[in-house]
C-alpha cells in the first residue's frame, strides 16, 4: 500500500484497503475557521448532541477576516470564541496564532500518519508531514464534531518524481504552478498526489507545504510526502505528541508517475489556476498591486526570498506591495531578522498575519480593471475584489522583483542586472 | 425522487469563488447568500433562477474553497438540482450534505440547450431531455449518499440515525 492507503486503513480499523473502496473513518484532528466554522457550529446545535465527540481533537482558528473588518465579521468571530468556551475546544484567537494551515503545522496539530479533516480546502497542506489531510464542508464538520467519524473513498493516487536542483530564485512554488498546468485544473479530481524523489527530499519542510498545499487546484482529495528525517524533527520540535511513521511501500501500486526536472519560473494567468506560462512570456505585463502571503508563500522563507530582492531597492512609483506574515511566529521571525525594516524601507506595506488580500474579503482588494501579481493560490474572477480584476500567481521571488519594476518581471533578471 | 426544471447552461471549472464571492461569506442568511450566487458568471442569475432550475455544466463543477455557502447559494436562489460533467469533491459532498441533489452525468453539455425541461430521476439515475425527447444515463448515487438527500441532508440525516430527531 502507498501512504495514503495505509493512512486510510488505519483509520478505519482495517488492515487494507484498495482505491475505489469507501471507508469509515475516525478522525485524529479536526479544523475549522471563522468562514466556515459559524455553519459547523449551527448544524452541530442542530444535531442535538450536546458535546463534540473530542474537545481535544479538534482546534479553532481566527484568520480570514482578522481583526474583524465588520460587524458581520466581528458576530462570527463571537460565534467561535463562545463555542470554543462552552466545549472547551483550543482556539487561536486575534493575535495567538495566523492563517489556520501554518498555525496547525507550526504549532504542532498535524502529525505524520494522522487523519486530519478541516473546513478549509487547503488543508490538504499537512501532506507535507505525512498526515493524510483533505477539506471538508461545515456539515460534514458538524457531523465529525458529533461522531468523530467521517466516510471517504479511498483515492486513486499519483505519483510525481521530481528531479533536478532549482536555480536561485526559482522556488518550490514555480514547480507547483509547473505541476498545476501540466495536470490541470480538474486532472487529479478524486485521487491524491504524491510527491517524490530528490528534489523533494532536499526540499524544506516550508516548501514541502507550498507543493501540498496546491493539490487542490488540481481538484485532489490532497498532496502527501512520505516523512523522513526533516518531516519527524520539524514535528519533534513543535509537539510532544506520539504519532505513526507511516510510508510507502516500495512495491506500491499508483495510477500513474510523472517526472518534473528543470525549470523556470512560472506565472499562473487569469483567471485559472492551470493557464500556466513560463514568466517569460507574460513579462512586462504591468502590475498595480503585488502580494506576498498567504497558507501558499506566507512563510518565513517566502518572506526571505522577496526580502533579499526588496533589499536596498524601492517598490515601483504606482504599485502597492502587501507583504502579510502567515503567522505570528512568522511575523516575529521576520522582525528579528530585520526583513519588516527592508520592506518597510522598500515602500512595502506590512499587514498582520491573516488570510486577507489572497480571501478577497479584507485588506487589499482590487478595483475593476486592475491587475494583482500574488504569491497565493487561485486567480478566479473575482477572488481578490472586482469581478473585472486580473490576478496572475507566481512565487514569492517573481512577485517581489514584479512589484520593484511594475510589471511582471523574472526575478533572475532584475537581480542580474543589478538594476536598483 | 423527481426533480424537474428548466436547464441553465455553465461551462466548465465553475469554481465556489465565481457561485458567491468571498466577501460575501460574513453572512449566514442563506437568503442574503442567494441573491449573490454565480454573481461572478452571470449577475442576472438570481431573477432566473427563482422559478426553479437545474443547473447543467461542464467538467469540475465547483472547484475552489471549501465553502459551503456555495451550494446553499445555488439551492435558495431555486436551483433544484446540478448535473455536470464531473464535480469537485469538497462541492460534491457539500451539496448532498445540505440536500441539494448532484448528479454527475457524462455527455450532459451536448444534449442540452439553455431553457430544455429536464426531469431528473435521482433513484434511478437517470436524465430525461423533455424538450427534445431524449434520456441520458447519469452515474448512479450509492445508496448511502440517496438515503442522505432522501433525508433532506446530512443533519437530518444524522439525527435519524443518533435518535435526537
Amino acid at each position: 500500500m502507498n501512504i495514503s492507503e495505509k493512512i486510510l486503513a488505519a483509520a478505519s480499523g482495517r488492515d487494507e484497503v484498495a482505491p475505489g473502496e469507501v471507508v469509515d473513518a475516525k478522525v485524529d484532528v479536526a479544523m475549522i475557521n471563522e468562514i466556515t466554522g459559524p455553519l459547523a457550529i449551527e448544524a452541530f446545535r442542530e444535531i442535538g448532541v450536546e458535546r463534540v465527540w473530542d474537545k481535544d481533537r479538534i482546534v479553532m482558528v481566527l484568520d480570514h477576516q482578522v481583526p474583524a473588518d465588520s460587524v458581520k465579521s466581528a458576530i462570527l468571530h463571537k460565534v467561535m470564541r463562545e463555542f470554543a468556551e462552552e466545549q472547551g475546544i483550543l482556539l487561536y484567537d486575534v493575535g495567538l496564532g495566523g492563517v489556520c494551515h501554518q498555525v496547525m503545522l507550526e504549532k504542532g496539530h498535524a502529525r505524520p500518519g494522522e487523519l486530519v479533516v478541516g473546513a478549509d480546502s487547503h488543508t490538504c497542506t499537512y501532506g507535507a508531514l505525512g498526515a493524510f489531510a483533505t477539506g471538508i464542508g461545515s456539515t460534514e464538520m458538524a457531523a465529525v464534531f458529533a461522531t468523530g467519524r467521517i466516510w471517504l473513498r479511498v483515492p486513486h493516487t499519483v505519483l510525481i518524481r521530481v528531479t533536478g536542483r532549482f536555480q536561485r530564485f526559482v522556488t518550490p512554488k514555480d514547480l507547483i504552478l509547473l505541476i498545476v498546468g501540466e495536470v490541470g485544473a480538474d486532472g487529479a479530481i478524486y485521487k491524491a498526489l504524491e510527491f517524490t524523489g530528490p528534489t523533494i527530499e532536499g526540499m524544506s519542510i516550508g516548501g514541502r507545504m507550498t507543493l501540498c498545499n496546491m493539490a487542490v487546484e488540481m481538484g485532489a482529495k490532497t498532496g502527501i510526502i512520505n516523512p523522513d528525517k526533516a518531516a519527524v524533527a520539524y514535528v519533534q520540535s513543535r509537539t510532544d505528541k506520539p504519532f505513526a511513521l507511516l510510508r510507502s511501500d516500495p512495491d506500491a501500486d499508483y495510477e500513474k508517475t510523472m517526472e518534473v526536472s528543470s525549470l523556470e519560473p512560472q506565472v499562473a494567468c487569469p483567471h485559472s489556476v492551470d493557464n500556466v506560462k513560463p514568466v517569460s512570456e507574460v513579462e512586462g505585463t504591468p502590475v498595480d498591486q503585488a502580494f506576498i502571503g498567504s497558507c501558499t508563500n506566507g512563510r518565513i522563507e517566502d518572506l526571505a526570498v522577496a526580502a533579499s530582492i526588496l533589499k536596498g531597492r524601492r517598490v515601483r512609483k504606482g504599485v502597492r506591495l502587501l507583504v502579510t506574515p502567515a503567522s505570528q511566529e512568522v511575523y516575529l521571525e521576520s522582525l528579528k531578522l530585520g526583513l519588516l525594516e527592508i520592506f518597510v524601507k522598500a515602500g512595502a506595506y506590512v499587514c498582520n498575519p491573516t488570510c486577507g488580500a489572497c480571501f478577497g474579503g479584507h485588506m487589499g482588494l482590487l478595483a475593476p480593471g486592475e491587475t494583482c501579481i500574488s504569491s497565493s493560490n487561485r486567480n478566479f474572477v473575482g477572488r481578490m475584489g472586482s469581478p473585472e480584476a486580473m490576478i496572475y500567481l507566481a512565487s514569492p521571488a517573481t512577485v517581489a522583483a514584479s512589484a520593484v519594476v511594475g510589471e511582471i518581471t523574472d526575478p533572475r533578471r532584475l537581480m542580474a542586472e543589478g538594476r536598483p | 425522487m423527481i426533480v424537474k426544471g428548466e436547464a441553465v447552461i455553465f461551462g466548465d471549472d465553475v469554481n465556489t469563488d465565481v457561485i458567491i464571492p468571498g466577501r460575501y461569506l460574513t453572512t449566514l442568511d442563506p437568503e442574503e447568500l442567494a441573491r449573490h450566487a454565480m454573481e461572478g458568471l452571470d449577475p442576472e442569475f438570481p431573477s432566473k433562477a427563482r422559478r426553479g432550475v437545474i443547473i447543467v455544466a461542464g467538467k469540475n463543477f465547483g472547484c475552489g474553497s471549501s465553502r459551503e455557502q456555495a451550494p446553499i447559494a445555488l439551492k435558495y436562489a431555486g436551483v433544484r438540482c446540478v448535473l455536470a460533467e464531473s464535480f469537485a469533491r469538497i462541492f460534491y459532498r457539500n451539496a448532498i450534505n445540505i440536500g441539494l441533489p448532484v448528479l454527475e452525468c457524462p455527455g450532459i453539455l451536448r444534449e442540452v440547450s439553455p431553457g430544455d425541461n429536464l426531469t431528473v430521476n435521482l433513484a434511478e439515475g437517470k436524465v430525461r431531455n423533455d424538450t427534445k425527447g431524449i434520456t441520458l444515463e447519469a452515474l448512479k448515487l450509492p445508496d448511502f449518499l440517496l438515503s442522505i438527500i432522501r433525508d433532506g441532508g446530512l443533519i437530518e440525516h444524522l439525527k435519524r440515525r443518533l435518535g435526537t430527531a
